[in-house]
């Protein structure tokens, strides 16, 4: 009896499926075709680019890239690379002792203290800006990549915290009893029994982390100069030159976004534990 | 249930140890929260200052007389400031476009999300392929997919574009002004193909959370494919729909690289991250950058306040264990 419902409904959907699937496989292209427009146009020569309509079969160059590496970018993708990994490491460190204090061995109301963590997410970045500012301004921490990590670091623990703990909660009881009897102490009980279980979860923070820190535009343009300027600051830059100019634009936003897309298509599950903030897994 | 019992246990044990019981187990008590608690301090000072204290000066300079091009007249302004900021027809198209921006891409890279979603769930030839390429416009660094939008695809004469409709149409193929023609909707548009994945992937986990075995009796019993969805999917999906509804409005109301890069704040885009970015950093009036900042502050703490108590039961389920 069951079995001949599963044949019936499995016909049905095989027809159906048919059509879904490549509906879902025209939406998928839909959707990643700019970037495919994009990793095109970088590799067409700029009078080529600015075709209309668009000659696809152009013969591709690397003219793009030369142009926008004789530009000099690389102190700008050097300082994301700094801002951004530092960042991510002072998160994971300031964050990982938090989830624990939050999960394993709570402190009192620590319902309380997790949210005022989210809340800080709410408020709007834009409006800590001036103090940050002035602040920066008098003490001549301007333009210092410095600032760019702490403030990205503060940016990104609340994600951190909510997703570490998350992942805490679900390290059995026993195990710590076990490390507590033997005679470890808190740091060791961290370091040897807790984070070993949480691997997984600390990569999927981090990851997000980076991928945060690397976008931030809004500190960056603002806080900073030519010294520690990011990249993403760069690309802002350098569009407001005259004459053509689409392949460079296209080769430069290719070469800032690979960190990102490389981390993130590695990654693709953490992606959506990331983004969640723990709440998926 | 051990929690209460621990105490009962230890108590008397202690209580023959050392002659003065009540100060004892009050002192053992308070080093034991400190030992609890000392974990998690850094992170916690770390944000209080960091990001609670910088809005303690927002709120001092709200009430001042304070730009950059006129030092010298510093002083107490009472609140003129946000006199100025709330009558100004700027501001108030500011938080006009802030709503019609972030509802705009939450709401629509919402619907894409759960379509597409229930599109990936079902098992079909390269699934896996086809999530990877969906993800792919949430990878491209903002600023980037903003320069994309703006000078590879929307841009009249050489942008795709109008190049597709040249195909379609011959030469004669009308040759839009996107930007300049619906310069909010541009904006939307480039950010719903950058949030729809994020959606995506929250709804896609939640549908593959769902209890199969339950959907297959529904199936057996008659339920139809539409019922199935509107009776079973739908209310398991409640809470990711809110999480990712939440979640990226956090986002999408801050945004400031794509109305920067695309439309530079012009042609009435301007939301209130890059108004208040213009009045400090290109106007220098700090005092009223101040109150359009408390402002916000205050807008979003009373949204926040109410997203936080009436969604996100995932969260609650989660800190409730």
């Amino acid at each position: 009896m069951s079995s001949q419902v599963t044949i019936v409904t499995g016909k049905k959907s095989r027809g159906g499926g048919f059509f879904l699937g490549g509906l879902a496989w025209i939406v998928g292209i839909l959707f990643v075709l700019p970037v495919l427009w994009m990793l095109l146009t970088s590799f067409h020569s700029e009078e080529d680019a600015a075709k209309n309509p668009p000659d696809l079969g152009a013969p591709l160059t690397l003219d793009g890239y030369k142009s926008f590496f004789d530009t000099g970018p690389w102190p700008s993708i050097a300082n994301s690379l700094t801002a951004s990994i530092l960042s991510t490491a002072l998160v994971i460190l300031l964050a990982f002792p938090a989830a624990y204090a939050l999960s394993i061995r709570p402190v009192k109301k620590w319902t309380d203290v997790l949210f005022f963590f989210l809340s800080t997410k709410m408020l709007p970045v834009v409006a800590g800006l001036l103090p940050i500012y002035l602040f920066a301004q008098s003490v001549g921490f301007l333009d210092n990549i410095w600032l760019l990590i702490i403030l990205y670091t503060s940016m990104n623990l609340p994600i951190a915290v909510w997703m570490l703990r998350s992942f805490l909660s679900e390290v059995p009881v026993e195990i710590l009893e076990a490390a507590s009897v033997d005679g470890a102490n808190l740091p060791r009980t961290l370091r040897s029994v807790v984070a070993p279980i949480v691997t997984p979860g600390i990569a999927s923070a981090a990851l997000i982390c980076f991928i945060f820190s690397w976008n931030e535009l809004l500190f960056a343009r603002v806080l900073t100069g030519t010294v520690a300027q990011t990249a993403p600051v760069f690309l802002t830059g350098f569009v407001t030159s005259q004459g053509l100019f689409l392949a460079k634009v296209c080769a430069a936003s290719i070469v800032v976004s690979l960190p990102v897309l490389i981390a993130g298509f590695a990654a693709q599950d953490k992606l959506v534990q990331g983004l969640s903030l723990g709440a998926v897994k | 249930m051990s929690v209460e019992a621990k105490p009962d246990t230890k108590a008397p044990r202690r209580r023959h140890a050392t002659p003065p019981p009540g100060s004892e187990s009050t002192l053992m008590r308070r080093t034991g929260d400190w030992a609890r608690r000392g974990p998690l301090l850094p992170a916690l000072v770390f944000m209080i200052i960091v990001t609670q204290l910088p809005f303690v000066v927002t709120i001092v300079v709200s009430f001042m007389d304070w730009n950059a091009y006129y030092p010298d007249e510093r002083g107490f302004a009472g609140i003129d400031n946000f006199r100025r900021v709330i009558t100004d027809a700027n501001t108030r198209h500011a938080i006009w476009v802030t709503i019609l921006l972030t509802a705009g891409v939450v709401l629509i890279s919402l619907v894409f999300g759960l379509l597409i979603a229930l599109l990936l769930d079902r098992k079909f030839r390269g699934r896996g392929v086809v999530r990877t390429m969906m993800i792919t416009p949430f990878l491209v660094v903002p600023v980037a997919a903003a320069l994309l939008w703006k000078h590879a695809l929307y841009n009249p004469t050489y942008g795709l574009f109008n190049g597709v409709l040249k195909w379609l149409f011959g030469d004669n193929a009308p040759q839009p002004d996107w930007i300049s023609n619906q310069p909010l909707w541009s904006i939307i548009f480039a950010l719903v193909w950058q949030w729809t994945p994020f959606m995506m992937l929250i709804l896609l986990a939640g549908l593959q959370s769902r209890p199969l075995d339950v959907i297959e009796a529904a199936g057996i019993d008659g339920a139809n494919q539409w019922e199935i969805f509107r009776y079973m999917t739908l209310p398991h999906l409640r809470q990711y729909l809110e999480l990712s509804a939440l979640l990226g409005s956090i986002y999408v109301v801050q945004n400031f690289d794509a109305v920067f890069t695309i439309t530079s704040g012009g042609l009435g885009t301007a939301n209130l991250p890059y108004t208040i970015y213009q009045t400090f950093y290109t106007a220098h009036d700090y005092g009223r950058a101040s109150a359009a900042g408390v402002i916000v502050v205050i807008g979003t703490i009373a949204i926040a306040t109410f997203a936080l108590r009436s969604v996100s039961t995932l969260f609650r389920e989660e800190t409730g264990r």
